[in-house]
């Protein structure tokens, strides 16, 4: 592609929507900040109602914000309608037009720009190379397939050759195989043609495998931005823990600082953690434990009682408790390990780099 | 926490959209010059005396007219026990239909014709055939009966004609809600013990209550503002309807009718709105689940023999009133002497007859493209727009189908015959036929719009707004995307449009000059005349066209239909 692709932000930006039930305003985006570089793939991630497509849509401008700004490149679009700003928006019902061919879908948008009929085909069969649907230009929506279908929309939108491109959950729809399949496909195409691409799921998968950027999000505000490593390794809040990936929490108080490390009390026990972030003494905090970072052994850290102990084949799933927390633990290869019946008592083992103290 | 800054963009994206804007003020004029306004007008008349200022002397008079106090009492009457026994008929029309295993192909495709055909035929045809079947010298009670004296004129005639028109309403509106019933709640209380009746009054009942009523009130408000038939088989039982009507004819007191309209106005709206806006939504909330599976449909021969055979009687009958029609046209003298003729034929083509289906052919076809486009537009507003005016938009043009005819009549004679509030401008407009199709056209907008609604609302608002983002306006995304997703819609508004501008009779028998003679009128006419061959002659003709026309929308969706590829992706 061409044409350079734009960044994205929005300043301060509010979305107040009006309850139906009890009439009360509520912001369902609450003054949320984000500053998109040009070329990137930032995924909008969150529960349901979090705010994340009327952000999105109020980017492609479906909706209108009501507080702060909206900026394509440096351009402040508030006040453009959606066919006036330079964005295309791949939807989760794939919203194919399902009067015209697939060729016909793909060239909707050149011929509104007013491209000549010889560069429409041309583009458009270079599009549909793309995304692997060559020779499929004369069939009607409804004879493809979801994934192809899916395919069709993205080349709909690719081919205008927009400045940002705009993902409204467009996988899940779709089954988890070709949900899989599809991301990955997608995400080579975005790097191909280098176009920035914001993207909204509520899938934590999609948005690790997908994205240079996440943005969490929840109940109209952000919870957190950072690579996918960030946001997993060090989550800003119990919110963000819980929403990526497995995870227990187990509370302790912060009693020393020494040698680079924090030490921290919980119930009668001491672990030490990497002090990469300054913790106040005495002060109560809580610990992020991901299940692969914890094993069961005869000796270790904590003392901890077996709840439950099943086997999965890769793995053997432990639930213990820990000073009367219940922390969930993986252990990967389970074949030649000693295995913990439920009842037992043993010790929760703790690859200590891998703690994360909030 | 203040939403003003995103509505002042909203606007400003509006404004944006020259099309749009433009469309929406030109729907506003019109709405307002030929809906609001002759309402708006009977109201003033009815409330200002020239020369004294506000008073409530008018209403006062027609108060003291026994004549209006009578007419008013009878209408409320007529209203309820045609409102009942049409919800009751439809009922179990529906119940036959969703419920029960029938086996007779001849029976399905009987209650498929019963339920079109009021849709289709002229107002007042079933009265025509009822006095033939019952009156005076009815085929029944003269020639077989052998009663002289038979008397169907009065409330019960009215009563069993609109129960017969009306009935099918309410059969299609239950019919929907049964489907949606779902068969396991039915099933749950049986397997907990219920008899069959008891299912019948404890569960699907209570569901359907608020659906009966919002029945109920459809047919009373239709059997309220019902003119041709009270007119034609009434008698001396006078309604609201023609009491309007003939204090316009007959008396020349044009601002009593505006006060009688005004009555009867707001009895309708007042039904209307509750209807509209408590029992519909109820219905709505009770309701809303899909049939998860096929229901066990009744065997059982003591419960189904009973109810088909009724219903099949029933059904049997409206399609014989129908037939009589023809008949009636090609006997030699009703009641007396039945050989064959073509007389009366003959006697229509030779007096004007030929004026008559001109111009109610030429209005009708000028009306119904306007009125399918302005529906459509309205819809799609309705449904995809957002803007200020919106909601004032779709409450006048559904509210206008709470309009009784008359009522409409009466205020476009007081509106228009001296101009816009008398000033003489627009005064060109009365007495031409421009101003029949502007009535057609508004008396044919709420239904249009209804289901130009509802087939909106069954498009992914994400495929429109994928047009828009591509960089499609308005105008463009509903050209090239909502008009070819709704084109079935159309054609079948289209036809309907034309078949009610065709048939129409309430609002245009008072706007009517002798220019312009309609078929309608002409029936009217005719049977108030007794001479039933040339009306039967007539009614029989404006039948043709109304079925030629029905044949050539199927035919034309056969060939150039899109809903079969828009079903086919679900």
């Amino acid at each position: 592609m061409d044409k350079v692709s734009k960044g994205v932000r929005l300043e301060n930006v509010s979305k107040i929507y009006t309850d139906p039930k009890t009439g009360k305003d509520f912001k369902a985006v609450d003054s949320i900040s984000l500053d998109i570089a040009p070329g990137s793939f930032v995924t909008l991630l969150g529960p349901s109602g979090c705010g994340k497509t009327t952000t999105l849509r109020m980017i492609a401008g479906f909706e209108s914000p009501d507080e702060g700004e909206v900026y394509l490149g440096e351009q402040a679009i508030n006040a453009l309608t959606p066919d006036k700003r330079d964005t295309a928006m791949v939807f989760q019902s794939y919203a194919l037009f399902p009067h015209y061919n697939v060729f016909d879908n793909v060239a909707y948008g050149l011929k509104l720009r007013g491209v000549g009929k010889e560069e429409i085909k041309n583009r458009v069969h270079a599009i549909l190379d793309l995304v692997e649907l060559e020779g499929m230009d004369a069939r009607m929506t409804n004879q493809l397939s979801g994934g192809q279908q899916q395919r069709v929309a993205l080349a709909r939108a690719l081919v205008v050759e927009p400045s940002v491109l705009l993902f409204d959950e467009p996988l899940s729809n779709l089954d988890a195989k070709l949900r899989v399949s599809m991301r990955t496909e997608i995400r080579k195409i975005q790097q191909k043609v280098g176009i920035t691409a914001i993207y909204v799921t509520h899938d934590q998968s999609e948005a690790m495998s997908l994205s240079d950027q996440i943005i969490i999000m929840n109940k109209g505000v952000i919870a957190q931005i950072g690579t996918p490593q960030d946001i997993y390794y060090h989550p800003s809040s119990e919110f963000v823990a819980d929403f990526i990936g497995e995870v227990s929490f187990l509370k302790g108080v912060v009693r020393d600082t020494r040698d680079n490390k924090n030490i921290i009390a919980v119930g009668a026990s001491e672990l030490a953690v990497p002090a990469y972030q300054h913790l106040e003494n005495g002060k109560d905090c809580t610990l992020v434990l991901r299940p692969e970072a914890l094993s069961v052994a005869d000796e270790g850290a904590l003392p901890c009682e077996i709840v439950l102990s099943t086997f999965m084949g890769h793995y053997q799933n432990y639930h213990v408790t820990v000073d009367g927390a219940l922390v969930k633990v993986t252990v990967f290869n389970p074949k030649n390990k000693k295995i913990y019946k439920a009842g037992e008592k043993a010790y929760l083992a703790v690859e200590n780099d891998s703690i994360h103290v909030l | 926490m203040s939403r003003s800054k995103s509505a002042q963009l909203d606007r400003k994206k509006l404004f944006a959209d020259p099309i749009l804007v433009s469309t929406i003020v030109l729907l506003l004029v019109f709405l307002i010059l030929f809906i609001v306004y002759p309402l708006f007008v009977l109201l003033i008349d009815s409330v200002y005396v020239k020369g004294e200022g506000f008073s409530m002397e008018t209403f006062r008079r027609i108060l003291d007219m026994d004549r209006f106090r009578k007419a008013f009492s009878n209408t409320l009457v007529l209203g309820g026990i045609t409102g009942i026994l049409s919800t009751v008929i439809g009922l179990l029309f529906a119940y036959v239909d969703c419920y029960m295993k029938v086996r007779s192909k001849v029976l399905k495709r009987l209650f498929d014709v019963v339920s079109v055909l009021p849709v289709v035929s002229p107002p007042f045809v079933l009265s025509l055939s009822a006095i033939m079947l019952f009156g005076r010298s009815g085929i029944i009670t003269r020639t077989i009966l052998h009663i002289y004296d038979a008397n169907i004129y009065g409330l019960n005639g009215i009563v069993i004609v609109q129960t017969l028109t009306f009935f099918p309403v309410c059969y299609l509106m239950l019919k929907g809600l049964l489907k949606n019933i779902d068969p396991s709640l039915e099933e749950a209380a049986r397997d907990m013990g219920a008899s069959r009746w008891k299912v019948f009054t404890t569960v699907t009942l209570p569901l359907l209550l608020p659906g009966l009523g919002n029945a109920f009130l459809v047919t009373f408000i239709e059997a309220v503002a019902d003119f041709a038939n009270p007119m034609l088989i009434g008698g001396s039982y006078d309604t609201l309807a023609t009491t309007i009507y003939l204090q316009v004819t007959g008396a020349l007191d044009t601002t009593g009718a505006a006060a009688m309209s005004c009555v009867l106005l707001s009895l309708t709206m007042v039904l209307f709105l509750l209807q509209k806006y408590y029992l519909e939504r109820k219905t709505a909330s009770t309701l809303t689940g899909k049939a998860s599976r096929e229901r066990m449909l009744i065997t059982d021969k003591s419960v189904t023999r009973p109810l088909t055979i009724f219903c099949a009687a029933v059904a049997a009958f409206v399609v014989m009133m129908y037939i009589m029609i023809p008949f009636g046209a090609l006997f030699k003298l009703w009641g007396r002497n039945y050989s064959l003729t073509l007389k009366w034929f003959k006697y229509v083509f030779d007096y004007g007859g030929m004026n008559a289906f001109k111009s109610s052919v030429v209005l009708s076809l000028i009306a119904a493209p306007i009125t399918a486009i302005l529906s459509m537009i309205i819809a799609y507003l309705v449904v995809k727009k957002k803007f200020r005016s919106k909601w004032f938009i779709e409450f006048v043009s559904i509210l206008a189908m709470a309009v009784p005819g008359t009522v409409l009549g009466v205020g476009f004679i007081r509106g228009y015959s001296g101009g816009l509030f008398r000033t003489g401008l627009l005064q060109g407009l009365y007495g031409t036929g421009a101003i029949l199709v502007i009535v057609f056209i508004v008396r044919s907008l709420p239904v249009g719009t209804r289901s130009g609604i509802a087939a909106l609302r069954q498009i992914d608002k994400s495929i429109e707004e994928s047009a828009y983002d591509l960089g499609a306006n308005s105008g463009r995304v509903f050209m090239t995307v909502t008009l070819p997703l709704i084109k079935d819609s159309f054609f079948s508004g289209l036809v309907t449009a034309f078949v009610r501008s065709i048939t129409a009779i309430s609002a245009i028998i008072l706007l009517v000059t002798p220019q312009f003679v309609l078929i309608t009128c002409k029936i009217n006419e005719f049977a108030e005349k007794g001479s039933f061959g040339v009306a039967c002659a007539y009614a029989t003709i404006l039948i043709a066209i109304v079925y030629a026309a029905i044949l050539l929308m199927n035919l034309f969706m056969r060939f150039f239909g899109t809903s079969k590829k828009i079903t086919e992706v679900e």
